[in-house]
C-alpha cells in the first residue's frame, strides 16, 4: 500500500483526536505501520483542532508536508477552508455540512466566511458534501457525528470491514456499540 | 505486542518495564501525560510536587536512597529547579536518575522555545533524545543504565512533536531491582566547599568517560546513502530528514551530548558537503565546527519554531541539494478561533469585573491567562510561574501608589511559587490587591492534583491547605473570599479591596467546571436560553466570552442578529444573564 496520508480537521469538542485514534488503531490491526500527531494544550474547547494521521509501509514524519494530504476529513466546513491548502492537488475532501460559527464573528473585523463549501468546491476536484448532524439525528443521538464522518471515509481506505467493526466497537462507550457501528456503515454507504 | 502509544506514554510505559521505583513531577505542557500514565502502574510510587523544584529534590532523594529515579517537567520547569539540576551534578546519581525536560519548540503552550540542550552541557548530563514513541520506551532502558554506570543525572529531552505524536510501540514485561539502600558518605553527599572541589574534578574525570562512551554508544547510528552530503541530526527532526531525502547518508544522534566527535570527523570525510538539521539553537553545529570539522546548518534551517516537513525540505532547496517537490497553495484567511474559558468558567466573572474596574492586571500561568485576551483584555503582563506577585509589588513600589494594582494568580500557580511572593509583599507592606483564583485544581493542563485539591495522584484523599488559611499564617489581615458568578458583589469587593492602601487578598470560591470531570455535574445548573421577543440586539453578552452565546438567525427590526444560547453546553452559570440590559437571558425551565 502506497503511505496514505489523512488531515483531519475541526473545532475543540468535537472529536477530532477520538476519530484519528480509531483510524490509527485500524491500520495497526491491519498490520501497516502508523503515526498521528497532534498538539495538546491551549486549544480547549472552541479552538482550532488538526491531527494528521498517516499510515503505509514505513512511516517517519508523523506530520503530513504541506499539500501531500490524500483526503482531508472536515468536522466543520470554514474549517475545511482553512486547511485546503493542505491537499494534494488530487487529493480528497470529506465535508461535514455544518457551520460552528465562533463568538468573535460578532466582534467589529471578523466575519464567518460564506459558503465556504462552495469556496472548497471551486478549488479542489474532489469534494464529498455529508450532513452527518442531520443523520445523526435521524439516529437520535447527535454523538454520532463523529462515527458516521469515519465511515465515510473508510471508503478510501484499504482496511477490512470487520477491522472496523473491531475497532469501532472497543473505542466507543459501552451500550453504544451497535448504534455506532449502524451509524459507521451509514457513513460507509453514503455516495 | 504492540500498542499505538504517544511519546508521553511510551515514556511511561518504559519506566514500567525496565523497573523505575520513583516518579515525581509538577504537570506542564508538552510533559503532563508522563506522570499520569505512570500513576496508572502501581509498582512505581507517583507524586505530583507543588513545583519542580520540589520534585526534583524528591527523586534527589530517592536515587540517594539507591531507587530508579524520574522526574518529568516543561522546558521552563528546569529553571525552576536550576538550583538542584546544577548542584547534584557534584553528588551523583547512584540509584538512577532521568530528568524528562519536554521541550516546546513553536510556542505551542509555552512563554518562550529555551533550547534545553545546553542544560546538559551546562551540568555535564549526558543528553538523551529519542525521535518516536517506540525510542522513547527503549532509550528509557539506556538512560537509567547509564546513568547508574556513570553515576551521573542523565537529561532526557523531548519534544512536543515527540511528546504527543502516537506511534506503534512494542510492549515487554516489567524487570525488577531492589531499592540498594543509602551509603553513608559525607564527602559525596554533603557539598561543603571542602568537598565540592574534589567532587568538581571527579565529575570533570566522568565527563571524559562520558566521552569515551559516547563514541561507541548503538544510540548514535550512522545510516549510509548516497555520499554528495551527509545529514547530523536527532529527534524528530531526524524523520523529516528521512521523508524528504531518503537516500542521503545519516548521522543519527540518540545521545547528542557530549558528542562522538572522533565519529562525526570520521563521517564528515565520507560525504562532499556535510549538513546538521536541528531545531531551534545551532547547538551541535557549534560543537561540531568548534571541534574544526565544517558543516553548515542555521545558514539554511530556522533559529524559531518548529521545524516541519516542509522547513526541512526548503533548507535543502535553499543549500541547492534537491529541488522543491512541494506544490503549493494558497492560504485562506479564515476566521480565528481564540482559545477562551469554557461554559461555566469562574475566571469569566473575575476578568469581566476587573476590566469594567480599569485595573492594572499583573496575571500569571494558567487557563486565566485567557483573560488578557479580547473581549476580557484583562492582563497587563505575564512572564513566568508565579511572578503576577512580585511584579505588583515591584511596580507599586516604582509607582509610589499601589491603587488599583491588582495581581490574579491560580492556586495551582499560587503554591507552586506565589506564596513567597506574598509573603514578601507582607514584608514590603505592599498595599495591592492580590486575587487567588482557587478553582482548586492545575486546569490548564488537563486538571492534575495539588496539594489544595485533596487528591494524592495515587487516587488517595491527601490533606487540602486552606488557602485563607495559609494567607493569615504568612501575615495577611484583609481576606476577602468572593463568589465569581456574581457580578455586583465581586465588582463591589474588588472595587473597595482597589481602593485601600492595605495589602489584601481576594480568594474565589468557584471550582473548575471541567475537572475532575466528576465537577461537572455538581455545576451544572438549569441552562439559560435567550428571550427573543426580548433581545435587542446589542451583543452586550457576546463580552463575557462563552462558548456557548453564538449569533442567531433571528434579526431585530433595525436588522441586528440576535443572541442565542447552546443549552448543552451552558451551565447555568448566569454571568450573560447579569450583564443582559434588557433581562432577555432567561432560566429555561
Amino acid at each position: 500500500m502506497k503511505n496514505k496520508n489523512i488531515l483531519i480537521v475541526g473545532v475543540g469538542g468535537q472529536g477530532v483526536l477520538l476519530a484519528s485514534e480509531i483510524l490509527c488503531l485500524a491500520a495497526l490491526e491491519a498490520g501497516l505501520d502508523t503515526k498521528k500527531s497532534e498538539v495538546h494544550g491551549m486549544a480547549q474547547r472552541g479552538g482550532v483542532v488538526t491531527s494528521h494521521v498517516r499510515m503505509g509501509n514505513k512511516i517517519h514524519s508523523p506530520l503530513i508536508k504541506e499539500g501531500e494530504a490524500d483526503i482531508m476529513l472536515a468536522f466543520e466546513a470554514a474549517e475545511a477552508l482553512r486547511w485546503i491548502y493542505f491537499i494534494h492537488p488530487a487529493g480528497k475532501a470529506v465535508i461535514n455540512d455544518y457551520h460552528l460559527v465562533p463568538p468573535i464573528a460578532s466582534m467589529k473585523g471578523f466575519e464567518y466566511p460564506k459558503n465556504p463549501i462552495e469556496k472548497v468546491k471551486k478549488r479542489l476536484d474532489h469534494i464529498q458534501v455529508v450532513s452527518a448532524v442531520e443523520m445523526a439525528k435521524k439516529l437520535k443521538n447527535p454523538k454520532l457525528v463523529n462515527t458516521i464522518l469515519i465511515g465515510v471515509l473508510s471508503k478510501s481506505l484499504e482496511i477490512d470491514e470487520t477491522i472496523w467493526k473491531r475497532v469501532i466497537k472497543k473505542r466507543v462507550p459501552k451500550g453504544t456499540e451497535e448504534l455506532n457501528w449502524q451509524a459507521f456503515l451509514q457513513g460507509r454507504n453514503q455516495n | 505486542m504492540k500498542s499505538l502509544l504517544s511519546g508521553n506514554e511510551a515514556i511511561a510505559r518504559g519506566c514500567y518495564e525496565f523497573g523505575l521505583h520513583i516518579a515525581t513531577a509538577y504537570p506542564g505542557t508538552p510533559s503532563t501525560e508522563i506522570l499520569e500514565n505512570i500513576s496508572q502502574y502501581k509498582e512505581i510510587y507517583s507524586e505530583w510536587a507543588p513545583n519542580e523544584k520540589v520534585a526534583f529534590e524528591v527523586a534527589m532523594g530517592a536515587t540517594f536512597e539507591g531507587a530508579r529515579s524520574l522526574v518529568a517537567m516543561k522546558h521552563v520547569g528546569v529553571n525552576v529547579a536550576a538550583d538542584p539540576f546544577m548542584s547534584v551534578s557534584l553528588v551523583g546519581a547512584p540509584g538512577g536518575l532521568i530528568v524528562v525536560s519536554a521541550d516546546e519548540p513553536g510556542m505551542h503552550s509555552s512563554q518562550n522555545e529555551q533550547d534545553n540542550r545546553t542544560y546538559a552541557k551546562f551540568a555535564g548530563y549526558p543528553c538523551i533524545e529519542p525521535s518516536d514513541s517506540q525510542e522513547a520506551k527503549d532509550f528509557i532502558a539506556t538512560a537509567l543504565d547509564v546513568s547508574v554506570e556513570f553515576d551521573v543525572p542523565v537529561l532526557f529531552r523531548m519534544t512536543t512533536r515527540v511528546c504527543h505524536s502516537k506511534g506503534i510501540v512494542e510492549l515487554g514485561d516489567r524487570k525488577s531491582y531492589k531499592v540498594k539502600g543509602f551509603q553513608k558518605n559525607p564527602k559525596k553527599f554533603v557539598v561543603l566547599p571542602a568537598h565540592a572541589r574534589v567532587r568538581r574534578l571527579w565529575a570533570i574525570e566522568r565527563l571524559k568517560k562520558l566521552q569515551d562512551f559516547c563514541e561507541t554508544s548503538p544510540l548514535n547510528k550512522i545510516e549510509m546513502g548516497e555520499t554528495s552530503f551527509g545529514v547530523i541530526t536527532s529527534g524528530i527532526d531526524y524523520h523529516y530528514v528521512k521523508e524528504i531525502v531518503p537516500n542521503a547518508s545519516i548521522f543519527k544522534l540518540g545521545l547528542t551530548y557530549p558528542l562522538p566527535i572522533k565519529k562525526i570527523r570520521e563521517f564528515s570525510k565520507s560525504v562532499d558537503r556535510l549538513f546538521v538539521v536541528e531545531e531551534l539553537d545551532p547547538f551541535l553545529e557549534e560543537q561540531i565546527k568548534a571541534a574544526g570539522v565544517p558543516c553548515e546548518g542555521k545558514a539554511f534551517w530556522p533559529l524559531a519554531g518548529e521545524l516541519t516537513p516542509e522547513k526541512v525540505e526548503d533548507g535543502f532547496v535553499k543549500a541547492g541539494v534537491i529541488k522543491s517537490s512541494t506544490s503549493k497553495r494558497e492560504k485562506d484567511d479564515v476566521i480565528p478561533r481564540l482559545p477562551i474559558f469554557c461554559p461555566g468558567c469562574p475566571h469569566r466573572g473575575l476578568y469581566y469585573s476587573l476590566k469594567k474596574l480599569k485595573a492594572t492586571v499583573s496575571t500569571d500561568i494558567g487557563c486565566y491567562t485567557l483573560g488578557v485576551l479580547p473581549p476580557l483584555e484583562s492582563g497587563d503582563m505575564c512572564v513566568e510561574m508565579g511572578a503576577s506577585i512580585g511584579m505588583a509589588v515591584g511596580m507599586s513600589k516604582a509607582r509610589g501608589d499601589a491603587k488599583g494594582i491588582v495581581a490574579t494568580i491560580g492556586d495551582s500557580t499560587f503554591l507552586h511559587s506565589g506564596m513567597t511572593g506574598l509573603l514578601n509583599a507582607v514584608n514590603d507592606n505592599a498595599g495591592i490587591t492580590i486575587v487567588i483564583a482557587d478553582n482548586s485544581i492545575t486546569a490548564m493542563t488537563g486538571g492534575q492534583q495539588h496539594p489544595g485539591s485533596g487528591k494524592h495522584l495515587q487516587g488517595h484523599d491527601s490533606h487540602k491547605v486552606q488557602l485563607a488559611k495559609l494567607c493569615q499564617a504568612l501575615g495577611v489581615d484583609r481576606i476577602k473570599v468572593i463568589d465569581p458568578y456574581d457580578l455586583d458583589s465581586t465588582q463591589k469587593t474588588l472595587k473597595e479591596e482597589m481602593a485601600s492602601d492595605q495589602l489584601s487578598v481576594v480568594i474565589t470560591n468557584r471550582p473548575c467546571a471541567l475537572f475532575p470531570p466528576e465537577n461537572r455535574k455538581k455545576v451544572k445548573q438549569k441552562p439559560f436560553h435567550v428571550d427573543h421577543a426580548k433581545c435587542v440586539g446589542c451583543h452586550t453578552c457576546f463580552k463575557v466570552s462563552c462558548p456557548a452565546i453564538s449569533e442567531s438567525k433571528e434579526k431585530t427590526e433595525k436588522g441586528l442578529t440576535k443572541s442565542q444560547i447552546d443549552e448543552q453546553l451552558c451551565t447555568g452559570c448566569s454571568v450573560c444573564a447579569q450583564v443582559c440590559p434588557v433581562q432577555a437571558i432567561v432560566v429555561s425551565e
